[in-house]
């Protein structure tokens, strides 16, 4: 028997559903906004479908908001200053993971087929994400752009066709570190009897130098200790007066969200000078410094890119974008460390496409053509200038078996206020990293059932 | 540094650790005590108050106008939790109110969210942070203060329980809701109260942990280190909270210190839990904690 309202119920589910109608119009209206679906524009032909996987909820929401925030404010600013790549204008839509994998994979599911050739590229945004998505990624052919995560390994193009770990990766990074400890020391034979403390979070992405870390100690001489911290890192007192009593030359330092300023904190009470305590680039945005006061100042961190608002892309993005109210971040966070790394994703995805629509011609791509577009992406000194980055980022050079571009690291410090670079563009030592990687990678291929490409028949 | 010194200044940092654990899991006990219920959204009670208080002071308003407006924020959100989620489920079994906790907490999560952003903010209290020396031993300003915050907010706590009639009327409720219905305590008024009461506890435990991490989600997952705390203490002594506060935190600080090298480091944090365990089975109901006699 079918079942009837009572008049009452009827009157109270009506508000509901008027609820539910404006929640939904609430929701769907602004999403609608930004993605202007091409059947809709009437030139669906000539538009390049790009995903932006998105955290702007959950505890790391600072980090993925402003990264992939900044990733679309630069797709947009190709739009209106270019009118797109070549003619072909970028149609993005975001996706919200809250930085679990789960969602990373529903993410690229949903948008991995959208726009006529289907996405462009995907970018996982978080390395739980990437290690998820390899085998579905590899075989819908649609590549990885991660910059400054990602599987270290996949490094080796011959093994992970799809999968770009850009400019530069953690082992890279640890050995651009110790030269750059050298630097300060003198030389790398005054390395030698010197200690080092090597604390780090207690998860795959914090252990993942531990190798490269013993065999530079192997090499120059010194001495390392692994202090691990529990994530998420809440109260660190322990590990830090452990670091104290084993008198360390350097500190590394390896914290993630709020175990970052909660370290610094921690070394401060406990005496350690801030200036020989050595961040990776994840404790190296304003989020991390900022909740820890005074107590950072002289705090060091390795970084892919340099900071700050003074760099032509940035007014640009202001002119072009924030200027008709089209911003996706808070625009006074615009040149901050988050915001860099998005637009620099932004510079990789479209320059990409930009290289392989010389090959492929000027129409919109698929997954596969970027992929190309990728292993041949070389950014000179020249083009970086011509896009407004000057400094901003190192030159890269990609091809079909170093996915990660042989780019270098700058070391920046904390001065209370704001990051101040303090070195050069230093070179990771690839004679230490390539052979790790090729190891890493080869067993996985192994692992996989995978025949390394032949990079020699991929030149064209 | 000698090691008689060196563990002396671990168990003092410990103590002080201890003391920060009991300020969040103050705000468990006090709900647990009054209504049976574990109150899962405390961690993103803090985390709401923290955010609140800091986007005041955004406002330029001074500290104490801020503080006052969040604690008015605070009392606002208890009366509107008891009159939506608790009041509509009065009779139910304590696992509905448990979950109906945790459906808060997400709500909580992200309502903060929404009204403060997601911006990572520094907040700092007028304290100073810098180590000092006694006895050869370095002790940290902050913790030192936040211990004497925490121990006036237990000495208001106990004074509120003890000689006022709300107070009365509160562990009236806690020993047998139906007979303090009974005998005309109003329970909708008393659980305003003590959520209204856990919201300034969470808002002292947002204002000094804030101080530590930042303010950001983060605040959220100190909820994790008062757990071991109450199952040690007792999930309704506050005496029990204040103890084993103590104990979680001279005794996860020992451990990541000796015998954390011989298994790798990194027990801190699983270590307390390990502990609260080994405890559960010796005295289900917490060192302090009243045991449970039901008629079957």
């Amino acid at each position: 028997m079918p079942q009837r309202f009572s008049p009452r119920r009827r009157k109270s589910v009506a508000p509901a559903c008027l609820l539910a109608l404006v929640a939904t119009l609430g929701f769907a209206v602004p999403a609608a906004a930004q993605t202007a679906a091409p059947a809709a524009t009437g030139g669906a032909a000539m538009e390049q479908f790009v995903p932006i996987a998105i955290y702007r909820t959950g505890p790391y929401a600072p980090g993925g908001s402003g990264i992939y925030g900044a990733y679309a404010d630069y797709l947009a600013l190709v739009n209106a200053r270019d009118g797109g790549v070549n003619g072909v204008k970028l149609v993005y839509e975001e996706c919200e993971t809250g930085y679990q994998p789960d969602r990373m994979i529903e993410c690229y599911e949903r948008q991995k087929a959208k726009g006529p050739t289907g996405a462009a590229a995907f970018t996982p945004s978080g390395t739980g994400g990437v290690y998820a998505l390899i085998d579905r990624m590899t075989a819908d052919k649609i590549p990885s752009v991660t910059i400054g995560y990602g599987r270290t390994d996949s490094s080796d193009g011959r093994v992970f066709p799809y999968f770009f770990p850009l400019i530069s990766n953690y082992w890279s990074e640890n050995t651009a570190t110790i030269r750059y400890i050298a630097e300060r020391e003198g030389g790398l034979d005054k390395l030698k009897g010197k200690k080092i403390a090597n604390v780090v979070m207690d998860f795959a992405a914090g252990r993942e130098t531990q190798a490269i870390l013993d065999a530079q100690a192997k090499r120059y001489g010194f001495e390392v200790t692994t202090f691990p911290i529990t994530p998420p890192g809440l109260d660190q007192r322990a590990v830090w007066l452990q670091v104290r009593q084993y008198r360390p030359d350097w500190v590394l330092f390896r914290g993630w969200g709020a175990a970052t300023p909660t370290g610094i904190k921690e070394a401060a009470r406990a005496g350690i000078a801030r200036d020989r305590i050595i961040g990776w680039w994840w404790s190296g945005s304003e989020e991390d410094v900022t909740p820890a006061g005074d107590a950072a100042k002289g705090f060091i961190t390795a970084q892919f890119h340099a900071t700050g608002p003074n760099y032509p892309v940035f007014e640009d993005i202001k002119k072009y974008v924030y200027a008709k109210g089209e911003g996706n971040v808070e625009e006074n966070r615009i040149g901050s460390v988050y915001y860099v790394r998005g637009v620099l994703h932004g510079v990789a995805v479209t320059e990409a496409m930009r290289t392989a629509m010389k090959k492929f011609g000027n129409r919109p791509l698929t997954g596969d053509e970027v992929r190309w577009g990728l292993e041949h992406l070389v950014m000179t000194s020249e083009r970086i200038k011509q896009l407004g980055l000057e400094g901003l980022m190192p030159e890269i050079k990609v091809t079909c078996a170093d996915h990660e571009g042989d780019g270098a690291i700058r070391f920046q410090q904390w001065d209370g206020a704001k990051w101040v670079m303090i070195s050069d563009w230093i070179k990771s030592d690839q004679s230490m990293v390539r052979p790790l990687i090729e190891a890493s990678a080869a067993q996985f291929a192994k692992e996989k059932g995978i025949t390394p490409r032949d990079c020699a028949g991929e030149t064209n | 540094m000698g090691d008689f010194s060196f563990f002396l200044e671990v168990v003092v940092g410990g103590l002080l650790s201890g003391v920060m654990y009991t300020l969040v899991a103050l705000g468990f006990v006090l709900i647990f005590k009054a209504s049976g219920v574990f109150n899962f959204a405390q961690g993103a009670m803090v985390l709401f108050a923290a955010l609140t208080f800091v986007g005041f002071l955004e406002f330029g308003l001074p500290m104490w106008a801020a503080f006052l407006l969040a604690l008015a924020a605070m009392l606002a959100l208890a009366v509107a939790i008891e009159r939506t989620v608790l009041r509509p489920l009065v009779g139910q079994d304590h696992m509905i109110l448990f979950m109906a906790t945790i459906g808060l907490s997400i709500f909580l999560e992200g309502f903060a969210q929404l009204i403060w952003g997601t911006k990572v903010r520094g907040l700092d209290l007028g304290i100073s942070d810098e180590p000092i020396e006694i006895g050869g031993i370095l002790i940290s300003q902050f913790d030192l203060s936040a211990a004497l915050m925490a121990a006036v907010l237990v000495a208001v706590l106990s004074a509120f329980f003890s000689y006022t009639k709300v107070g009365r009327a509160l562990r009236a409720v806690a020993d047998d809701t139906q007979a303090a219905q009974v005998a005309g305590v109003p329970l909708g008024f008393i659980w305003a109260v003590v959520w209204g009461a856990a919201g300034f506890i969470a808002l002292v435990a947002g204002l000094v942990w804030g101080a530590r991490l930042g303010v950001q989600f983060a605040l959220t997952l100190v909820a994790l280190k008062a757990l071991p705390v109450m199952i040690l203490g007792g999930f309704n002594s506050i005496a029990g909270a204040i103890v084993a506060g103590l104990v979680i935190g001279v005794s996860e600080k020992l451990a990541e210190i000796y015998l954390g090298p011989f298994v790798g480091g990194g027990i801190e944090n699983w270590f307390p839990y390990a502990l609260a365990i080994a405890v559960l089975l010796i005295r289900p109901a917490g060192l302090f904690g009243a045991a449970r006699i039901a008629r079957v």
